[in-house]
């Protein structure tokens, strides 16, 4: 059934989770250029007492970025998209438009207690997972509300067949809730004696190498689910409509994205090398992250050759750097991730800070660039305001490209010495170093880090200002753009 | 085609999904689940103000920065002893091995840290290590450790999963009262071989500061 007269659609959830991504975006930024500055100067830590040292502070970075901006994103886009690409307006079911609403407020008070939890240190203790049962419930609902949200979309839609986008939406959907759930299974220890102790405490249902591998098979893939299932399901919606150009081939989408379901989730025992897991899996890790470059490379070759004959608009219009760049980090990222998944290089990359590096030039230079570019498309059409600057936008592009660069940098020699240092022996065989040699040498490694933080926090303020402006006072527009984002 | 039939038909696209991605976790996690559990000979569950201790660790986030994890290296046994073995942890629930070294690893620190040296670290890191970037923890000074949580922590794990502690570990107030002195006794070794004034006073009026637990938990880390 389809109608050609023009959909009205209903933008007010995506808006709202906008607001949020802002948000939680510079306050997940800024607590994690705070930490990078206390590895440096450690003097930084006593600021605040117990509430402001780097292992409190740490986490909160993490779930704050992860579950605060990141999925905040992956909502606001959902509501854009979604009723986009299914041909249906979220204004057509009160229904879906009562559950999502209860999602936001549901998220935005679940997100603050959240944060409230982990500055008092209540934690479960593993990492990216560290909320106790009672906010996992929290988690659980608010994650039902969503799929309830997705499904409900996909009954009422008029187009038939759904779009590249919406498949990885669903399979983010369907993934996290997986992992989630199987991840945080404990046992509330106040419930299972005669109400002894914190009812906030739980302990895990895994213990020891079990638990790693959950932990791990969770923690890998709550990246490939959270960080690259979807934003690859947004560019996969947003690079075509910035720039009017189709989808470069349909077979490489399905081979990618069916090629990435199957093989990531083999992929997370490769955080638990040489560890005690046992070594037929450490292998599979270590196989299954190095075939995991088809897929990914599958999907980044396609948005860059989706720009095949189109490259003269990367000089034109700044959303496309944005895109472009953010599918080369893409690369660079899942072509980094398989290298140090090889055992060998393991060895002396595990534990070190290239590992950081690896994560951040994924979540800075893919994850961040894309749904900046998303927010800065949705923005024009939401709105109907052009974007205020365009010469902010690029400001912005090159003080971020250079954070990067300079976080990614400074990590990989940061890592590279420090396992080098590690192992290093002298003509007897004795060890060369003793711990703390290894740290001091790192000093100014931290320092270009903490430097690089500062410059894409200032990058982000940027782009928060600019959406700002963009919202209240940018020139007003009758009709949508037909692709290229129009900007001042 | 097939798959443009799947596009058509969401359940089953969904149902697709799922199937394919749940297939690498019962091939790699499942078989693991009875074998890597078992226990290396002798191997004693924490004693309660030992899990005291862990869930300070665990509150402070220690494991940010910490491993607990040997690798099977030369350099890692000459720096931290024996490399670690599953059956090790097989009563670590959550497991700590953390991810990042920023500071060395701490699975044998028993070994080779006294109550005195943790003591005066936890005051002033760069004090006793020069140089050492680990802020200080003094709020473990005056805090006070969950005794009663590590209990009903340690009565949990017994029930649920079989972990062996006495017969005496019931969940119930009468068996926590019974054993709480056995606690305080363990956090009175633990004071006696420290200096600080207050901390000694608190355990004498019957309370554990976090320091006492979470060296407690650190000097049982062998």
């Amino acid at each position: 059934m389809q109608s050609n007269a023009a959909l009205e659609y209903d933008y007010s959830l995506a808006k709202k989770f906008t607001f949020l991504t802002i948000l939680f975006g510079f306050l997940g930024m800024l607590i994690g250029t705070i930490i990078a500055a206390q590895m440096a100067f450690p003097e930084l830590n006593y600021l605040l007492g117990e509430y402001g040292t780097f292992s409190r502070l740490r986490p909160l970075h993490t779930n704050t970025v992860v579950f605060g901006f990141t999925v905040s994103a992956i909502f606001a886009t959902w509501f854009y998209i979604g009723q986009r690409v299914l041909k249906v307006s979220m204004a057509e079911s009160k229904f879906l438009m009562v559950v999502g609403n209860i999602q936001f407020w549901l998220y935005f008070v679940g997100a603050l207690i959240a944060t409230v939890s982990l500055l008092l240190g209540i934690s479960s203790g593993k990492e990216y997972a560290q909320y106790e049962w009672w906010v996992d419930l929290v988690v659980v609902v608010i994650w039902v509300l969503w799929g309830v949200g997705i499904m409900g979309l996909i009954g009422i839609r008029r187009e038939k067949a759904l779009y590249i986008s919406v498949w990885y939406f669903l399979a983010c959907f369907l993934g996290i809730a997986m992992l989630y759930l199987f991840n945080n299974m404990s046992i509330p220890t106040y419930f299972a004696t005669e109400g002894l102790g914190a009812i906030t405490h739980s302990v895990s249902m895994y213990s020891g190498t079990n638990d790693a591998l959950v932990q791990w098979w969770y923690g890998h893939n709550a990246v490939a689910f959270g960080f690259t299932v979807p934003i690859v399901g947004m560019i996969y919606y947003f690079l075509p409509k910035e720039s009017g150009q189709a989808i470069y081939s349909y077979k490489l989408s399905l081979l990618s994205f069916w090629g990435l379901m199957f093989v990531y989730l083999w992929a997370g025992s490769h955080h638990l090398l040489w560890s005690t897991v046992p070594d037929w899996m450490q292998t599979m890790g270590s196989a299954f992250s190095v075939v995991l470059i088809l897929p990914s490379w599958g999907s980044a070759i396609n948005m860059l050759l989706t720009m095949k004959g189109e490259w003269n608009q990367l000089t034109e219009n700044p959303l496309i750097k944005f895109m472009v760049l953010a599918s080369t980090f893409y690369m660079l990222s899942t072509i980094e991730g398989p290298i140090q998944a090889i055992k060998s290089v393991n060895a002396i990359a595990h534990f070190t800070d290239w590992i950081p590096g690896h994560v951040h030039d994924g979540v800075l230079g893919w994850v961040t660039f894309m749904i900046m570019a998303s927010l800065f498309h949705m923005a024009p059409r939401m709105f109907k305001r052009e974007i205020y600057s365009r010469k902010l936008m690029e400001t912005q592009f090159w003080l971020q490209t250079t954070a990067v660069v300079l976080y990614f940098t400074s990590m990989w020699i940061a890592g590279i010495t420090q396992g080098m240092m590690w192992r290093a022996v002298d003509e007897y065989g004795n060890l060369m170093y003793s711990f703390i040699d290894t740290v001091n040498v790192l000093h100014p490694y931290y320092t270009i880090r903490a430097l690089a933080g500062v410059m894409y926090l200032i990058g982000f303020i940027m782009f928060a200002y600019n959406m700002y402006k963009t919202m209240t006072s940018a020139k007003e527009i009758t009709e949508e753009p037909q692709f290229r984002t129009p900007m001042a | 085609m097939f798959f443009h039939w799947l596009e058509k038909n969401p359940f089953f696209f969904a149902s697709g999904i799922s199937i394919v991605i749940a297939f690498a976790g019962l091939i790699e996690i499942v078989p693991n689940f009875a074998k890597a559990a078992r226990p290396v000979v002798d191997l004693k569950p924490r004693t309660v103000l030992e899990l005291a201790g862990k869930n300070v660790y665990i509150k402070d986030n220690c494991m940010s920065c910490h491993s607990q994890l040997i690798r099977p290296f030369k350099s890692e046994t000459d720096r931290y002893g024996d490399y670690s073995l599953s059956g090790e942890y097989a009563f670590d629930r959550p497991f700590l091995w953390g991810s990042k070294r920023t500071g060395p690893d701490l699975h044998r620190v028993g070994n080779y840290r006294t109550t005195d040296w943790h003591e005066n670290h936890m005051l002033n890191p760069a004090e006793i290590v020069p140089g050492s970037i680990m802020p200080a923890y003094k709020h473990q000074f005056t805090n006070l450790a969950d005794i009663e949580t590590a209990y009903a922590e340690a009565v949990t794990v017994k029930n649920a999963f079989h972990t062996p502690y006495g017969p005496e570990f019931k969940g119930t107030r009468a068996a926590w009262e019974a054993h709480k002195p056995k606690v305080l006794a363990d956090a009175k070794a633990i004071a006696d071989d420290m200096k600080n004034k207050d901390v000694k006073e608190a355990v004498a009026r019957g309370e554990v500061p976090e320091i006492v637990a979470l060296i407690a938990y650190l000097n049982s880390l062998k």
